[in-house]
This record gives structure tokens, C-alpha cells and sequence, in this order.
């Protein structure tokens, strides 16, 4: 088995204009998704928007710079994630088939066990 | 050497290699040390059959060499720390460091499938796929692959390795996928093929119109899946379009190198075995209902076949299979060809106005061949100023050597028809 790591990329401005019966189907997908697979979740949660996030980077003398924002800004941000574990990833594609992510898509990134 | 064991090797090499690699990734559970052994065995085959002859089955000879050598590897590299996990789904994944219990005995498999549907595996990127496919698959060189291509050979080396290593890290599992999946994944491995066949039918770039290496590879691919799904008719209907269409190939050029376009093709120089071949898988994929993306394009392939003269092709018949493509693959060069056929079946008007219908699609706004079909329906209407000015268009969007000789020719006589009306 191996752990994948499921990031949730979703169109931030469309779900603050999205209906409230939007934002039931997705806490409805979620719980689903959560009763059907709980075996193979391994962790999960929701983030702040990405207005909420400060980005460090190494200025290569000794100190940081530190921005407001996500580190990559793009249409769709990084909203949630879930730690799933899987077979291969086949199995993990198919699990991060069932996440709701109706504003954008998700990422599945394998794990890389660490010693 | 003996000529005729190096040419046993080689012909080993062709048809076996895909067997050969497969069967020792079972092994090793890793593709990187299967074909290091897959190698070796093929040069322990140039030192061992001139003394001991060819086997009656080479490709059991190699399997059976490589499996051992692969065996053999693992063992030595025991203390050597593993970097990679094993690839999953060789059953190799259960197998200690040591190698321990790993086996060369048993019968053999053919893993064939496993292999082409881990290298088109949807979650690698096309060219990779592509990439991937003829280097494991057909047994050719990085160095191979880089020229079919035209790139770096060091920019297709990165290529493949990164492929190789998301295969490894994300587990892209070894196995043939379930019922379910089967469809789209047949479906992504067959559009690979179809990409190495295009592209060799008519090169994007450079002074030959036809890379010979590569339609050959995709035939060989399309054999090959055809005699591993023999069930499938979207692989009958890929099989079929490539045979059929290849089968134009020897009247394709004349003897100067040259275009020749469909209309002044001597059909008599078609490869008639192709075409009868063809035909047959083609109305083995169009029996099943509805048909298939590859299986109505093959019908298309199959109307030019089977027309005695150019004059004599049904194009009403042709419109007929080109509105069932675009029902189920909508796609804007589908469209532009329909056009094409309509602008014989009803004339070049009728040809014209379907064409400028897509005139603002932004997948056509590069694509050569919608000024030089736009050319050809005014040229045919006597608008040769237009026509000119369509040809010049086309020109500027056409990268092949020999289809910019036929554009300029076609402008050259547009713009000298174009002087006496004005």
C-alpha cells in the first residue's frame, strides 16, 4: 500500500457566489465520501481561503521572504486535501474520483515514504 | 559472422522484444533493470546462436535468458538499497530486497498487454506515452526515438526517464485494467498508435513527406494489439484505417518526390493486399453497433479504396460517414474534412460555405489545411485571386518541404489564372 496525498483545487471566487444548496452537495459529497471509504482516509481537512496564506521562501542569505498569498497564484486554489491510502494509483484515482470538486479538480500526489 | 544469424537476431528483436521485456519486468518489478537484461540476452543471442544455431522458438531462447540474468541481478544487488519501490502488480511488490524466492521457473505469460497499458497509462503525458511505447514496446533506442521525432537525443532521454520514474513513484501499476476501465484505456493506447501513424504518414516537418520508420512501427503496434484484443473493433477499426490508408502510400509521391493529392493518383500502384485486408477488419468494426471513431474513419479510408477512379468516388456516401464521425467525435479537422466532401458531393460552393463555418475555430487558426482546402473550392469556382491568396495563407502555416513544393505549384498557377480576369 502507499499513501497519496489528494489536493483540492477549486475556483475560489465561483464558490463565494455559489448558492447555498451548492455548498450542501458538496458537505453532502464529502460526508459520503467519508462513510463510503473511511478505511483508506487517512487524514483530511478543509483550508482558509488563499487570501490566508503567507509563502516563505529561502533568500539564499541566511534569511526568508516572507509574501502574502499562496505560493502559486492560479484561477483555482488549494481549498482542502485528504490523505488517502491506495494500492497503486489506479486505486487512488478512483477513490479521488468520488471527492466533490465541483468549482475545479483535484491533484493526487504520491507519498514519498520517508526513512 | 554469419549474415543469416544477425538477421535471425534482428528479426528477434522486432517481433519478440515487447515478449521478451515483458516477461522479465514480471521478474525484476522494474522496468529500468528488465531491460538491462532484456540487452544482454539479445547479445548473449549474437555470441551464442552462429556455434549452437537459432532456436526453434527465439523468443522463448530470449525470455528464458533475460529472466535468469534478471534473477541473477537481484540477488548480487541484495545489499544495494532500493531507491524506486517495485512496480506494482508484477507480484514482484511482495518480493524482499534479497530477491528471495524470485523465480525464473514457471510458464511463461504473455505480459504484453501489461506493458502497453503501464506505458499509456492516462497519467502520463502523450508524448511520453509515445515515447515510452516505442522504446519499451518496439525495442527501439532512445537515440531511435529522439530522430523519429526530431528532438535532442538528450531531451528524449529526460523524457523517458521522467516517465519511468512518475511509473515508479506513483504506482502506476503493471496490469491489464479492469472490465470496467478497459474501454477508455484501449482507447488511450490506441490513440497513441494513431499519433505514431500520422505522424509518420506525413511528417510534420522535414523534406520527406512520409517517415517509413514510423508507419511501419505503427502497423507493427496495430498487429500486435490486434493479435492480443482480438474482440476489440475499435483496435479492427484502427487496424483497418492504418492499412488502408498506408496502402495509398507507393502513389503518394511521384518519382521526383513530389505530392501527388488523391484526385491524380495512380490507383493501379495501391498496395492491393493492404486494401483487401483492410476492408475486411472494416467490416468486421462496423458490425458493431454504433461504430467507433477509428472504424468510421477506416470506412472513409475504405470508400477512396474501393472507387475505381476519382471521378467515380461516392461522395454522397463519404458525407453520409463523415456527418456519423462528427456526431461522435466533434471535432473542428473533422469538420473541415466534411467540408471537403461536401464541396464534391454538392459542389464547391456548397464545399465553400461549410468551410467558412469554421473559419473562426481557434483549433484551426494554424491549421494548414483549412486555406488550402479554402484554396482548392475557389480555385474550382474560378475566384482565382482568392484562391491565391489562400494558397499563400497555407504556405505560411506549412512546415513539410513537400507539400510546400505542391502549395507553391497550386499558387504559382492561381495567380497566373488570376491575371487575364483582371
Amino acid at each position: 500500500m502507499a499513501e497519496y496525498l489528494v489536493l483540492i483545487y477549486e475556483d475560489e471566487h465561483a464558490m463565494e457566489q455559489a448558492d447555498p444548496s451548492a455548498w450542501k452537495t458538496m458537505r453532502d459529497g464529502h460526508n459520503a465520501f467519508g462513510a463510503a471509504h473511511g478505511a483508506s482516509i487517512r487524514g483530511g481537512n478543509a483550508l482558509q481561503p488563499a487570501g490566508t496564506a503567507t509563502s516563505l521562501r529561502a533568500d539564499g542569505a541566511g534569511g526568508f521572504t516572507i509574501t502574502d498569498g499562496a505560493f502559486a497564484e492560479t484561477k483555482e486554489a488549494l481549498g482542502g486535501y485528504y490523505l488517502l491510502e491506495a494500492a497503486d494509483l489506479d486505486e487512488a484515482i478512483a477513490l479521488a474520483k468520488e471527492i466533490p470538486a465541483a468549482f475545479g479538480g483535484v491533484e493526487v500526489r504520491p507519498v514519498r515514504p520517508l526513512d | 559472422m554469419d549474415a543469416s544469424v544477425e538477421a535471425a537476431v534482428a528479426d528477434a528483436h522486432r517481433r519478440e522484444w515487447a515478449f521478451v521485456l515483458a516477461a522479465t519486468v514480471r521478474v525484476t518489478g522494474d522496468i529500468d533493470l528488465a531491460e538491462e537484461c532484456v540487452q544482454e540476452a539479445y547479445a548473449r543471442a549474437l555470441t551464442t546462436w552462429p556455434d549452437q544455431g537459432v532456436p526453434v522458438r527465439p523468443g522463448a531462447w530470449l525470455t528464458t535468458v533475460s529472466r535468469r540474468r534478471g534473477v541473477d541481478l537481484l540477488r548480487r544487488n541484495a545489499t544495494h538499497d532500493r531507491v524506486l519501490p517495485q512496480l506494482v502488480g508484477t507480484g514482484a511488490d511482495d518480493v524482499p530486497p534479497d530477491g528471495h524466492g524470485v523465480t525464473d521457473a514457471g510458464p511463461i505469460e504473455d505480459d504484453r498487454l501489461r506493458l502497453i497499458f503501464t506505458c499509456c497509462h492516462p497519467a502520463l503525458a502523450p508524448e511520453s506515452q509515445v515515447a515510452l511505447t516505442l522504446r519499451l514496446v518496439c525495442g527501439l533506442t532512445t537515440a531511435e526515438v529522439a530522430r523519429m521525432f526530431l528532438v535532442q537525443e538528450a531531451t528524449m532521454a529526460a523524457r523517458i526517464t521522467r516517465a519511468k520514474k512518475k511509473i515508479s513513484a506513483a504506482r502506476i501499476p503493471y496490469r491489464v485494467p479492469a472490465a470496467d476501465e478497459l474501454p477508455r484505456r484501449i482507447d488511450t493506447v490506441l490513440t497513441v498508435v494513431h499519433l505514431v501513424f500520422t505522424t509518420g504518414h506525413t511528417a510534420p516537418v522535414g523534406s520527406d513527406l512520409v517517415r517509413t520508420d514510423l508507419i511501419e512501427r505503427a502497423l507493427h503496434l496495430a498487429r500486435m494489439l490486434r493479435s492480443l484484443l482480438p474482440d476489440d473493433p475499435h483496435v479492427a477499426g484502427l487496424l483497418a484505417l492504418i492499412l488502408l490508408t498506408d496502402a495509398r502510400r507507393p502513389s503518394r509521391t511521384s518519382d521526383d518526390g513530389s505530392l501527388t493529392l488523391l484526385p491524380d493518383q495512380d490507383r493501379s500502384r495501391w498496395d492491393a493486399d493492404e486494401i483487401a485486408e483492410g476492408l475486411t477488419l472494416v467490416r468486421e468494426a462496423l458490425g458493431r453497433r454504433p461504430p467507433g471513431r477509428y472504424a468510421l474513419m477506416a470506412a472513409i479510408a475504405a470508400v477512396h479504396a474501393e472507387a475505381p477512379t476519382w471521378s467515380a468516388t461516392d461522395w454522397a456516401e463519404l458525407v453520409g460517414l463523415y456527418d456519423l464521425l462528427v456526431a461522435i467525435w466533434p471535432s473542428p479537422v473533422v469538420s473541415l474534412n466534411r467540408s471537403v466532401a461536401v464541396g464534391f458531393a454538392d459542389g464547391p460552393a456548397a464545399g465553400l460555405a461549410a468551410l467558412d463555418a469554421l473559419a473562426d475555430e481557434p483549433q484551426l487558426a494554424t491549421y494548414a489545411y483549412l486555406p488550402s482546402a479554402r484554396a482548392d473550392l475557389l480555385r474550382r469556382l474560378g475566384r482565382h485571386d482568392e484562391a491565391a491568396a489562400a494558397y499563400r495563407r497555407a504556405l505560411v502555416l506549412t512546415d513539410n518541404a513537400v507539400e510546400v513544393g505542391f502549395l507553391a505549384a497550386r499558387l504559382a498557377e492561381a495567380e497566373r489564372d488570376a491575371r487575364p480576369a483582371s
